[in-house]
């Protein structure tokens, strides 16, 4: 390849907000109920109903707006965006166009060259759509209208990012900052983040933007990433064929590790974009948008700060922790019930994460609790385990989340303090090993740990080493 | 006695005070219905069984002291746009001729919460698109005082349900005149709230920012009465208003000295029948005599209401009926090729040429490129003209003037220009687009003994004084029925 070319990418994140109830109704949001049981009225179409704006749904997108650092249009509206498909039952979908609730924002992200601030367009409020079922079989198509009316935030970047890692950072750090809002779970898996690639590419140093593209169904971190790699090859392919890229709508398939078109912008439909009239204009008064200011919760940057002030632990350690809103709240719950900061960081970044990359899990999808985890490291602390049997009970925490006070109790896992039974288990060993013994007394140190070993074999793990330590000084003396 | 030709209010009385039964009322209006439905088509669904059983229902109610009100027991007849529940709701169009809603509208609602018996849907243009109750899918409506001519629309079955005495009462709609241009063709009452006034929930919509509900009956007090029964404020509806004066048969009293009214001079223009100039400056001339200041002063922007409004209503409603394209109700075509084909043979098959035509105008409106052309121009001429009424109602408490420029046209001739159709609506029309309440009373009969009708508008939310205006006008003459 004799010319270098750059990516210009921008992205639009779809995220669904953690409201109870949907954005126009007061039908349920939560996933999974048989279909069509979370509806009324209002979110299948029927005649004659009428949208009534979910508070809620404005205060999230306020809240995401003001922590991306955007404009808070005070005076803002809902647009009737038309198009007929039957996932939507009204054949039109109630959006946001000419004053969306947010404007003109942006993130910071790392980057190997520094840090970047990738610009945010807009934010703007709108409502999910339904979902169809192809049956094969019946050679029909079901729709489901659960989803209908679920409240979504969709965020517009500028065109700002040029490559994969830059989009993945700007990714994590805007979920991130959602999670930490309580605004939505951004999970991409369950679709309740959803990102399209608008990408072009041009020549290094050129001023003008090249003919982007715009790439759907792009469900995990690692799919982005690849779909970015390939549509980058694609377009720079047709250009060094001295073909020309084709503005249209791609979807992406990370089977086939290739994207087709969907739809050109010459099929590209004329929305009829219009106010809708069946809703006010919502107007945030000062004073409302004081009120969420104050709400808005600590984020990341300001719990790191606090965590180096109140805890003595790694600032690596801080930066993992805190790298998940979820982890952080566990961290911080264990610590309210009053387990040492220091020992519950320990738990998080040693077997925490080693068990998670074991079960290739991510950070949110931790399920025990804070409370078992206060109580085994209470146990250990009263030494009535020791790290050993500690390490195998927290694997049934992270596993169940079970109780570890009933599980040691349980199993029989508890050690052994009777210094009796210890003593003469000891006098036992060191009568069986006199090999070691000598080797103690004649100056080798070292061979104490394997009596050491050979007593815990015998206590069945149940005893304190410390203890076992203490009695084998004494007696070899 | 004939119990139709009595007012609903008068009607309610009798019951309460059990000189009538709420099921021979109701035996009342399902005989007139039997008797001269055949003549005027002014339903489209007669629920005779139903009705019969809430008739026996609210008399229990009467009966346990439970239900009190004017109007409990007192048969009404709904328009076809408004939602009731498990029965028959097809906006007179071929495209819900299965549809019953799971719901009932909010004002429905209220109005059986007032002990209302509801014999039936009335009948009206396709959607309420129309001025003349031709364009429904299920024939015309007679206007009862000619049967040559038609009832005014949209609300056509609703007036003419209440002239021919099949209903002691009705609910109309009104986006651009449907309920006072009907009224006035067929010699009743009518009122177009302020917009807000009446929730919308459950009236299917045609131009969502121009809709309302309202009343239809014999006279003011009904009206009144009526109005106070349906008027609420509703969460469903984000444009419902809350407001503290409901209470509008207070304003049902015979005094209009000092009341300031203003002709606009430029209501008064070519295309203004003669006769229904002279019977309007009639009333007007009356008002004055009982000691009201009467006033001609121009009002301006007349000329401009009209296409801002085609405009607005049509790019509303092209989207408001986007959602009857036979996937989840309704009409769906015979036999289809695609998702794509099934819409498009159902939606024309299942609209009529003016509601298609209404749809295209406003999908054009709206379409990238002319949007601000058209749209965006319509909706400040509609902030003009709001001006307009600010200004005149600085000086004027009531505004006076014609329902519609003629008396009802004969059958078939408004479809064949739909132009000439359109400027009927001169009139009425601003007033939706100021969100302001209109009432049409009538005010005598032309040459050809056809009802002439007189409009009073107030100020948004001032609606106690086109009734006192209203009420105290009628008391000067009496009510003319066209059956003989």
């Amino acid at each position: 390849m004799s010319k270098q070319y750059e990516t210009v990418i921008g992205l639009e994140v779809h995220v669904e907000l953690a409201t109870k109830t949907k954005i126009f109704c007061g039908c349920s949001t939560e996933f999974g109920g048989a279909p069509n049981t979370h509806t009324c009225p209002v979110c299948t179409g029927m005649p004659g109903s009428l949208p009534v704006l979910n508070k809620q749904v404005v205060e999230y997108a306020m809240a995401v707006g003001l922590a991306t650092n955007c404009t808070i249009t005070q005076f803002n509206k809902f647009d009737r965006k038309n198009y007929f498909y039957p996932d939507n039952p009204q054949n039109y979908q109630i959006s946001q166009l000419y004053l969306p609730i947010c404007r003109d924002g942006g993130i910071e992200i790392d980057t190997p060259a520094g840090k970047k601030t990738i610009g945010i367009h807009e934010i703007h409020m709108e409502e999910d759509a339904g979902k169809l079922i192809h049956d094969e079989w019946e050679d029909c198509s079901l729709v489901d209208y659960n989803r209908s009316g679920v409240p979504l935030i969709e965020i517009v970047s500028e065109p700002d990012m040029r490559s994969a890692d830059e989009v993945i950072a700007y990714l994590e750090k805007l979920r991130l900052i959602i999670q930490y809002l309580g605004a939505s779970d951004c999970k991409l898996n369950e679709g309740s983040m959803r990102a399209d690639v608008n990408l072009s590419v041009r020549e290094v140093g050129a001023s003008e933007f090249g003919t982007r593209t715009e790439m759907k169904n792009l469900n995990s971190f690692k799919a982005i990433a690849r779909a970015i790699e390939g549509e980058r090859a694609r377009q720079i392919e047709l250009l060094e064929e001295g073909k020309q890229v084709i503005q249209e709508t791609r979807r992406w398939d990370d089977n086939k590790e290739y994207s087709y078109a969907m739809r050109s912008k010459e099929d590209a439909q004329d929305y009829r974009y219009f106010p809708d009239p069946d809703l006010v204009p919502v107007i945030i008064s000062d004073e409302w948008l004081n009120e969420v200011k104050a709400k808005q919760p600590e984020l990341q940057a300001e719990k790191k700060e606090r965590y180096k002030k109140e805890f003595d632990i790694p600032e690596y350690d801080i930066d993992i922790i805190t790298g998940s809103k979820h982890m952080a709240d566990i961290f911080e719950e264990t610590i309210s019930l009053g387990a040492n900061p220091k020992k519950v960081s320990n738990w998080l970044m040693v077997e925490t994460m080693r068990l998670l990359k074991e079960h290739e899990m991510e950070p949110e999808d931790i399920k025990f609790s804070a409370t078992n985890l206060a109580k085994l490291i209470q146990l250990t602390d009263e030494k009535a385990i020791n790290s050993t049997v500690a390490k195998e009970v927290f694997e049934q925490i992270f596993n169940e989340d079970i109780d570890p006070v009933a599980y040691v109790e349980e199993k029989g896992l508890k050690t052994v303090n009777d210094e009796g039974a210890l003593r003469s288990t000891i006098e036992q060993v060191i009568a069986n090993n006199p090999q070691s013994v000598e080797d103690y007394k004649s100056g080798k140190k070292k061979a104490i740990g394997f009596l050491v070993g050979q007593t815990m074999k015998e206590m069945k793990g149940k005893a304190d080493p410390s203890m076992i330590n203490q009695i084998l000084v004494e007696l070899l003396q | 006695m004939n119990l139709m030709s009595l007012t609903a209010v008068e009607l309610g009385k009798k019951i309460k005070a059990k000189e009538v039964t709420v099921l021979e009322a109701t035996k009342a209006a399902l005989a007139a219905i039997e008797e001269r439905e055949s003549k005027y088509n002014c339903y489209v669904t007669v629920d005779k069984e139903g009705a019969l059983k809430r008739a026996e229902e609210v008399q229990k109610l009467i009966d346990q002291g439970e239900l009190t009100g004017p109007l409990a027991g007192v048969p009404v007849a709904i328009k076809d746009n408004m939602c009731t529940k498990d029965m028959l709701t097809t906006c007179s169009s071929k495209i819900l001729s299965n549809f019953k809603p799971t719901y009932s509208a909010e004002a429905v609602v209220n109005l059986e919460k007032a002990g209302a018996v509801i014999i039936g849907k009335t009948n009206m243009d396709e959607f309420a698109m129309g001025s003349t109750t031709e364009t429904s899918y299920y024939g015309e409506t007679k206007n009862p005082w000619n049967e040559e001519r038609v009832p005014g629309g949209s609300s056509g079955g609703s007036c003419a349900a209440v002239a021919a005495e099949e209903c002691s009462y009705a609910l109309g709609s009104d986006t651009g005149g449907s309920i006072r241009q009907p009224s006035s063709f067929c010699g009743v009452t009518g009122i177009k709230p302020t917009y807000g006034t009446v929730s919308r929930y459950g009236l299917i919509a045609y131009g969502s920012s121009l809709d309302q509900i309202g009343p239809v009956a014999k006279d003011v007090t009904d009206c009144a009465t009526i109005l106070e029964a349906i008027s609420s404020y509703d969460k469903k509806d984000s444009t419902s208003v809350k407001r503290e004066d409901y209470d509008f048969t207070s304003a049902l009293v015979d005094d209009v000295k000092g009341m300031r009214i203003g002709i606009p001079t430029d209501y008064f223009i070519d295309g203004l029948d003669s006769e229904v100039k002279e019977a309007v400056l009639q009333a007007a001339n009356t008002l004055k005599e009982k000691g009201a200041i009467v006033e001609e002063f121009e009002l301006g922007l007349v000329e401009y209401a009209i296409p801002a409004y085609y405009v607005i209503a049509s790019a509303e409603a092209s989207s408001n009926l986007s959602r009857f394209d036979g996937v989840k109700y309704g009409y769906r075509t015979e036999s289809f090729d695609g998702l794509h084909n099934m819409y498009k043979k159902t939606r024309s098959e299942g609209f009529g040429a003016e509601v298609k035509r209404r749809i295209m105008l406003g999908s054009f409106v709206l379409s990238s490129g002319y949007y601000d052309a058209y749209y965006l121009k319509a909706l400040r001429t509609k902030a003009l003209i709001k001006k307009e009424f600010d200004k005149a109602f600085e000086k004027y408490d009531v505004i006076l003037g014609p329902v519609a420029p003629t008396t009802a046209p004969k059958l078939g001739d408004s479809l064949s220009d739909p132009i000439k159709m359109y400027l009927g609506d001169i009139y009425t029309i601003a007033v939706n687009l100021a969100g302001l309440p209109g009432m049409s009373v009538p005010c005598g009969t032309d040459s050809k003994g056809l009802p002439i009708g007189l409009q009073l508008i107030g100020d948004c939310f001032q609606e106690k004084k086109i009734i006192q205006a209203a009420y105290s006008f009628e008391q000067t003459r009496t009510y003319k029925r066209p059956l003989n």
